[in-house]
């Protein structure tokens, strides 16, 4: 049956996604920026996994009695795009700290006005 | 051994000499054995472009055939890309020794280990015929050159680094959105197969939206107007020979992979009707060309100048795509190598300045004319190229692109790339005028020539944008080849 609520997953994914974008656009703290860009990642990664699964399919284990099971590939790409997120994830937080240290700080206005007395 | 066995070679070389750069100490190993690996990348992609210009290429790796498994597949277009990537890196990395000596005192074997990890990624991404490991090379390339941007000693570099990062990894998400949703209609991710499963299931939403994510994606990996606002500051505040390698390599692979969708995936008849998209690029060209030169007369840092110079030729380059013909498009493959001489050259010599002088700054400039006269007739020389004086490599590509004008009567846009091509004269100038009209101040330093190791490199490079402004066989011959690879998929609209 095709209600909207047979789409869910794919509600969750636009809605997290739009969570997601909107921290990283609005946020001024660098780590809250890293925060929205997981979030909409993540939203990426449930949209493929969603995709995977069949109605009424087993698990991907080849046995006795199983006709039907879901396609396990989106699996194994999701699983790499999550150690891509994370080497993301560490790359920014890692900047993150060092912007700490030259800064004193990691929230964007007070950077911006440190920034102009850089000159160019 | 054949080339086909050789040809994934160019990616795995530098992946592994990565590793072993990692560990080792010092200033000189993993100099020399980075070195090592690009020249022999440049090689093999030497070697490549020839036989993948007869035949397209096919290389499944662990010998699962394709679509199954992964498949390296390269055509003309991608072989011509892949030997500017490499060859690039074996050009500028003579230069790379001092220069990076002096910018980066310490840690240089990680230094170089991220440097050959984006060099992996990027020729990965130009040989892969796989649309997910597109996704993982890309990501590759692009964590390995937020960590060189962050190198730059000015700690500005940390912020333009951590800009990069979110804004590419935003893009980077929209190309694995635009893949997610291919795959979900057609059940495949190779790129080959994918063109032939995609027509029957094209006319959906869903293939309409991945057009759409793919092309924003990749607009921004490429810094095309809009979407260029990360390219400035990472280019300015990376360390010279960062600036140098990016400069001449990633927003063109960037622009490969945009290609390489549009036109192999969606047949031009098909993604050139669905989405306006002559009519966007052609805009968005435009609008780089002149807001890129514009921006860029006005800088007082010369690295920033060439930075917004760089979103000025995205744009004649999509302005080439734009035109969606055959010489369109080889005038935009033209510019995408002609550029990286150029601009390769122009940073070499900017950062030559910056390794006797310590800044950018176009007050740093003045009289150096004198007491630096190679350093900045390198400069100058590059310079010309960059307006596109005949008996340039700049000339031959935007000649080609007016041809591709004039072919559909476009002549609003020959002017527009004279006009542009005029701004490139007064920005260059502005250099030209302090090097050698103005006296330099008794409070500023006096400097001599550039160390010989420095000087060389910088002027192989004006030579080779002089040789490929004369003999045209191998660039006009490649770009034409690498246009007509793109189309034969496809009719033209």
């Amino acid at each position: 049956m095709m209600t909207a609520l047979s789409f869910f997953n794919y509600w969750v994914v636009v809605i997290l996604m739009m969570i997601g974008f909107y921290c990283v656009i609005a946020r001024g703290n660098m780590v809250k920026k890293i925060m929205g860009l997981n979030l909409f990642q993540t939203s990426v990664f449930i949209l493929f996994i969603s995709a995977g699964k069949i109605v009424g399919g087993s698990t991907p284990i080849l046995r006795e009695g199983v006709e039907v099971y879901s396609n396990p590939l989106p699996h194994v790409l999701i699983l790499t795009a999550i150690v891509v997120g994370i080497a993301t994830t560490a790359v920014g937080l890692a900047l993150a700290v060092r912007i700490n240290e030259a800064y004193g700080s990691i929230e964007d206005d007070y950077i911006a006005e440190e920034e102009d007395g850089d000159g160019q | 051994m054949t080339i086909t066995e050789l040809m994934p070679f160019s990616v795995l070389v530098p992946l592994i000499a990565s590793l072993v750069c990692a560990l080792l100490p010092g200033r000189f190993w993993p100099w020399a054995v980075t070195l090592a690996a690009a020249i022999a990348s440049a090689i093999i992609a030497a070697l490549t472009l020839p036989a993948a210009a007869q035949t397209t290429l096919s290389y499944a790796f662990g010998n699962w055939p394709p679509p199954i498994g992964i498949e390296y597949r390269v055509d003309a277009a991608n072989a011509f890309v892949a030997l500017l990537v490499a060859g690039m890196a074996a050009i500028t990395l003579p230069w790379a020794k001092k220069s990076v000596d002096k910018e980066v005192p310490e840690r240089q074997g990680t230094f170089y280990a991220l440097f050959l990890l984006a060099l992996a990624g990027l020729l990965g991404i130009t040989l892969s015929g796989d649309a997910f490991n597109i996704f993982v090379f890309l990501e590759i390339s692009s964590l390995a050159t937020y960590g060189l941007i962050a190198y730059g000693s000015d700690r500005r570099a940390l912020l333009a680094s951590f800009r990069y990062l979110i804004m590419g990894t935003v893009g980077a998400t929209f190309l694995l959105i635009g893949i997610g949703f291919l795959y979900v209609m057609t059940g495949t991710l190779n790129l080959h197969d994918l063109s032939e499963r995609l027509p029957e299931v094209r006319d959906t939403s869903t293939v309409r939206a991945a057009l759409a994510f793919i092309i924003v994606g990749m607009g921004l990996k490429l810094a095309m107007l809009p979407l260029h606002l990360w390219l400035p500051n990472a280019y300015t505040y990376a360390p010279s020979f960062v600036t140098v390698f990016l400069a001449g390599t990633a927003t063109k692979v960037a622009l490969y992979v945009m290609l390489r969708f549009v036109f192999t995936v969606f047949a031009p008849d098909w993604s050139f009707v669905v989405l306006p998209l002559s009519t966007v690029l052609m805009i968005l060209g435009v609008a780089g060309m002149f807001a890129g030169s514009w921006v860029a007369m006005f800088q007082p840092n010369i690295k920033r100048m060439l930075a917004y110079s760089s979103v000025a030729q995205v744009g004649y380059m999509v302005l080439g795509v734009s035109l969606v013909s055959v010489v369109g498009l080889t005038a935009a493959f033209l510019h995408l190598f002609n550029h990286a001489l150029m601009k390769a050259a122009l940073f070499m010599a900017v950062g030559t300045v910056i390794y006797q002088v310590g800044s950018a700054r176009i007050e740093q400039f003045r009289g150096l004319g004198r007491t630096m006269p190679w350093t900045l007739t390198a400069f100058a020389l590059a310079g010309l190229s960059i307006i596109g004086v005949p008996l340039t490599a700049g000339f031959i590509s935007k000649w080609y692109l007016i041809q591709a004008a004039l072919d559909q009567g476009q002549w609003v846009l020959v002017a527009l790339i004279l006009i542009t091509s005029l701004m490139a004269i007064i920005y260059i100038w502005r250099v030209i005028e302090a090097a050698w009209f103005k006296q330099r101040e008794p409070d500023q330093q006096a400097v001599g020539e550039a160390p010989l190791t420095l000087l060389i490199p910088t002027w192989v490079l004006v030579a080779l944008n002089f040789y490929f402004g004369i003999d045209t066989r191998l660039t006009v011959g490649g770009a034409t080849a690498a246009a007509e690879a793109l189309l034969s998929g496809g009719l033209l609209p």
